[in-house]
């Protein structure tokens, strides 16, 4: 029997009826490595003959097959999805193919993948424990079948290394001998998941298995899709947010080699020709008049001053503990600070596309995304077309960070291919990702504390104003006036005080929020620890013996700070224009401490020089992949501390490219330290997002450290810190 | 029509003489490896090598690029991988991995002209943009491939 063959040609057949993709051939394979095709998705139809169960297949040639259902964005999440799966099949990590999940599937076949967002930092928290039920699951019913075969108890039988073995009678049989019969098995009652002392795989340093499909250029984006009959096609989105197009001319730019059409999509018009230069360089041509609304005569020092002034009510209760009044009542001192940050853009590095092919009865898309089952209801609903009959072919991400949550682009690309009737793959130039994103709030947050006579502080009083994502994003009214993307990292400030009061001032203005990598916290962050420092400052305290002080009923944030002190130098010499800053947040169910050593120089340049990361996320899956989400998510935070503004003037965003929207290079780049202070238990924190947050405020404590001048608004660059 | 010398094999083009040649190489031949980032030579994702030069396709006309000799990721590891594609995995080097074919081209250009960069060389020549943050391991993965071609 050729199932293994019969399955790839099904595979083939299935995208061909799609839209005659003829798929490639898999990637080169290195021996022993575990493997993924270039192009991970699966074939988005029903149940495979030889699954055990929807998440793991096995073959009988004894190949390995499981199943994804989150996104692979440069996290790991594809290795550390598999290596849960993995350590509870007892099969041969080095051995298995890794594939996506279908969110078809999901859809018709009763949700068996559950959520198949990635966000959130949420992949392993969200997943681990139903992953690992349907590895222990597998295994058990392949150990059942292979039980019957010998006519023995299952219970007298093991499997490990993906074979298995009765130890009485010494025979065995590899998983792909029984699989055909595992997938017929039911379990009187499903086995126990492992403990975290029983893991053989969970935890330890494995490779990822993308790495040599992009040390070689063969994993395949989105942006990488082709078809035969496909067309390019470029888009102009209204440059002031919710205004609409008026009119284009085409016949000004028709003539033009390679043209096939404009059509006018959601928010703005797209141009299509044979190659996608073609297209955007007569887009450029395309006289195109837009209705800008009433928007059109804002700008960012307008927004700066309403924001501002919103800190003055109307304030909705963000939550918080004691009595302030009374806190406030008699203070041996008030701090009081204002920190202000601006817009962000996420900027990933694949600017956004997205392939779509419309046929009157399915429609056909491919691209990277975030939410493959929200992008299968987005292209229903573009397209006209029955959620069940949409195939979503998700592809490696390059870059999501929050953004390829909710794929505009995807409509837009469906809409041409319905008006034109073939593939068609649109892309945003540079300009559109930045123009057209939908950004991480601006806001400004009013710190106050009351301290007592000993510098510890009587109580807090934190307000922010700041635009709702939820009411951004049409997902609700947010009726109470709170929402928890704007008060996390406030409401739950670990510093021990008398009383706390949270005040919100929900406040958006036409420009579109959204999440971006850590959220709130990646204002509240820097709000919360650079005050700490400024409290820490008034008291003539130490900025880590303060914020000891103050942990002492939290055990947990004490262990991170310790470690932290002591792998980050606190306190030991450096040289002259060097200074160090710490801080320390909690999210996504993880504490993250940093410590960042940075230089200024007489000139009043920033040189953050070394970064040291300690992390409590409870456990590991992938210790190597967990590393480099710290590494990653510092440094995303160092571009938008050093360099992140996104400006308004009259109602559009001025930044267009990385020349006036900067990125950190190799140059900005500190050397990175990060050690994890796991505290196990029941606690599996994210790691995605949460070593963002504590940089901001790192680097700009150590900053004040070396200057002594205060960084109350972000970005760095726009600071004078010159002598 | 004109004539591209890509990875070693001639290739004719019906195009534009002002087109890019990254345009040429995904959307005309197909070699999607070099990818769009920018389209103004800023971030380096487009990275190719021409006549040994680490070049920004994106603002590359093919007419610049006829007759001389480019280098794609495709044809860098297309015999056998490159020993900046073996330190690049044994570093760990990518993360989403979309700016890696520039970086690694990058990073071949650099080693050619100066097999033993320092921290600094590295700083100064590796320029190229990378929004995971990889600079890390990228730099660790240039010492060792330095140390790699050396074997």
């Amino acid at each position: 029997m050729t199932i293994a063959l019969s399955r790839r040609a099904f595979i083939q057949a299935s995208l061909s009826a799609a839209g005659g993709l003829a798929i490639s051939a898999f990637a080169p394979e290195f021996a022993g490595a575990t493997s993924i095709n270039g192009e991970p998705w699966s074939p988005g139809t029903g149940k495979a003959p030889d699954e055990v169960n929807t998440f793991v297949v096995v073959d009988p040639d004894n190949s390995i097959t499981l199943r994804v259902a989150k996104s692979e964005m440069g996290q790991g999440v594809l290795t550390s999805m598999a290596m849960i799966l993995a350590e509870e099949l007892e099969c041969d990590f080095a051995k298995v193919k890794v594939e996506y999940a279908s969110a078809h599937r999901n859809l018709v076949d009763g949700n068996v993948y559950q959520s198949m967002g990635t966000g959130g930092s949420r992949s392993v928290r969200g997943s681990r424990v139903f992953l690992q039920q349907a590895g222990a699951s597998a295994r058990a019913r392949l150990i059942a079948a292979a039980a019957a075969r010998w006519g023995v108890e299952p219970a007298a039988c093991v499997a490990s290394g993906g074979v298995v073995r009765d130890s009485a009678s010494g025979r065995s049989a590899t998983f792909g001998e029984v699989a055909a019969d595992a997938a017929k098995v039911t379990l009187a009652a499903e086995p126990a998941i492992k403990t975290p002392g029983e893991f053989k795989l969970i935890g330890r340093e494995v490779k990822r298995i993308d790495t040599t499909l992009k040390a070689t250029g063969k994993a395949r984006f989105g942006i990488d899709t082709r078809l035969p009959n496909m067309a390019f096609a470029a888009v102009a989105n209204c440059p002031v947010f919710g205004g609409k197009l008026k009119s284009y001319d085409f016949a000004a730019i028709s003539k033009r080699r390679g043209i096939i059409a404009a059509v006018p999509v959601t928010n703005g018009v797209a141009v299509v020709a044979d190659n996608f230069w073609r297209a955007k360089e007569a887009l450029k041509a395309m006289p195109v008049d837009w209705d800008f609304g009433p928007a059109a005569s804002t700008d960012s020092a307008e927004f700066a001053a309403e924001y501002r002034a919103a800190l003055d009510g109307p304030l909705a209760d963000g939550g918080g503990h004691g009595d302030s009044d009374a806190a406030f009542a008699k203070p041996a001192k008030v701090v009081e600070a204002l920190y202000e940050v601006p817009y962000l853009a996420h900027a990933p590095m694949e600017p956004l596309n997205a392939t779509a092919h419309w046929q009157p009865d399915r429609i056909d898309v491919w691209m990277g995304t975030q939410a493959p089952d929200w992008a299968l209801d987005r292209a229903a609903n573009a397209g006209g077309v029955e959620r069940k009959s949409v195939f979503v072919h998700n592809c490696f991400l390059g870059g999501g960070f929050g953004r390829r949550a909710v794929n505009d682009e995807l409509t837009q690309a469906v809409e041409v291919s319905k008006a034109l009737k073939r593939p068609i793959k649109l892309i945003w130039t540079r300009e559109q990702d930045i123009r057209a994103d939908r950004y991480r709030p601006q806001a400004a947050l009013r710190m106050r504390a009351a301290l007592r006579e000993d510098g510890a502080p009587a109580g807090f009083d934190f307000t922010t104003a700041v635009g709702s994502i939820t009411r951004s994003l049409g997902w609700g009214k947010v009726e109470n006036g709170v929402e928890r993307q704007a008060v996390e990292g406030l409401s739950n400030c670990p510093y021990r005080a008398d009383a706390l009061k949270v005040g919100v001032n929900l406040k958006n203005t036409h420009v579109p929020v959204m999440f971006w990598r850590s959220v709130g916290s990646s204002q509240n962050a820097f709000a919360v620890e650079s005050f700490i420092d400024e409290c820490a400052h008034a008291a003539r305290r130490d900025p880590v013996e303060y914020r000891r002080a103050l942990l002492e009923g939290r055990p947990d944030f004490l262990a991170v700070l310790d470690a932290l002190a002591d792998k980050g130098d606190w306190g030991k010499p450096l040289p002259k224009g060097v200074g160090r800053g710490v801080a320390i947040h909690e999210a996504f169910g993880t504490i993250v401490g940093e410590i960042a050593e940075v230089a200024v120089t007489k000139g009043g340049e920033v040189k953050v020089q070394r970064v040291v990361a300690c992390v409590d996320c409870g456990h590991l899956v992938n210790p190597l992949t967990a590393a480099m989400q710290i590494e990653s998510a510092v440094l995303y935070g160092l571009t938008a501390a050093l360099f992140g503004e996104i400006t308004i003037a009259r109602g559009r965003v001025v930044e267009g490219n990385f020349d006036t929207y900067p990125i950190a290079r190799m140059a900005d780049a500190p050397v990175i330290e990060t050690h994890f202070v796991l505290s196990g238990g029941d606690k599996w924190g994210g790691l995605g997002e949460p070593g963002t947050p504590p940089i901001a405020p790192a680097i700009a404590n150590a900053v004040f450290a070396v200057t002594g001048k205060r960084i109350r608004s972000l970005p760095l660059k726009n600071a004078s810190l010159g002598v | 029509m004109i004539n591209l010398l890509v990875n070693g094999r001639t290739i004719a083009l019906d195009v534009e003489p002002e087109m890019p040649l990254l345009w040429a190489l995904r959307d005309e031949l197909g070699m999607v490896g070099t990818k769009f980032g920018c389209g103004a030579g800023l971030c380096g994702a487009c990275t190719v090598i021409i006549d040994g030069e680490a070049t920004r396709s994106c603002i590359t006309p093919v007419s610049d690029a006829a007759g001389k000799t480019i280098l794609t990721i495709e044809g860098l590891g297309e015999k056998a991988l490159h020993a900046v594609q073996k330190a690049w995995i044994e570093a760990d080097a990518p993360q989403c991995g979309y700016c890696q074919s520039g970086q690694i081209m990058a990073a071949v250009a650099l080693l050619k002209h100066n097999p033993h960069p320092s921290d600094a060389d590295i700083d100064a020549e590796m320029s190229n943009i990378c929004r995971c943050g990889t600079y890390p391991r990228m730099r660790a993965a240039v010492h060792r491939a330095a140390e790699l071609a050396k074997i």
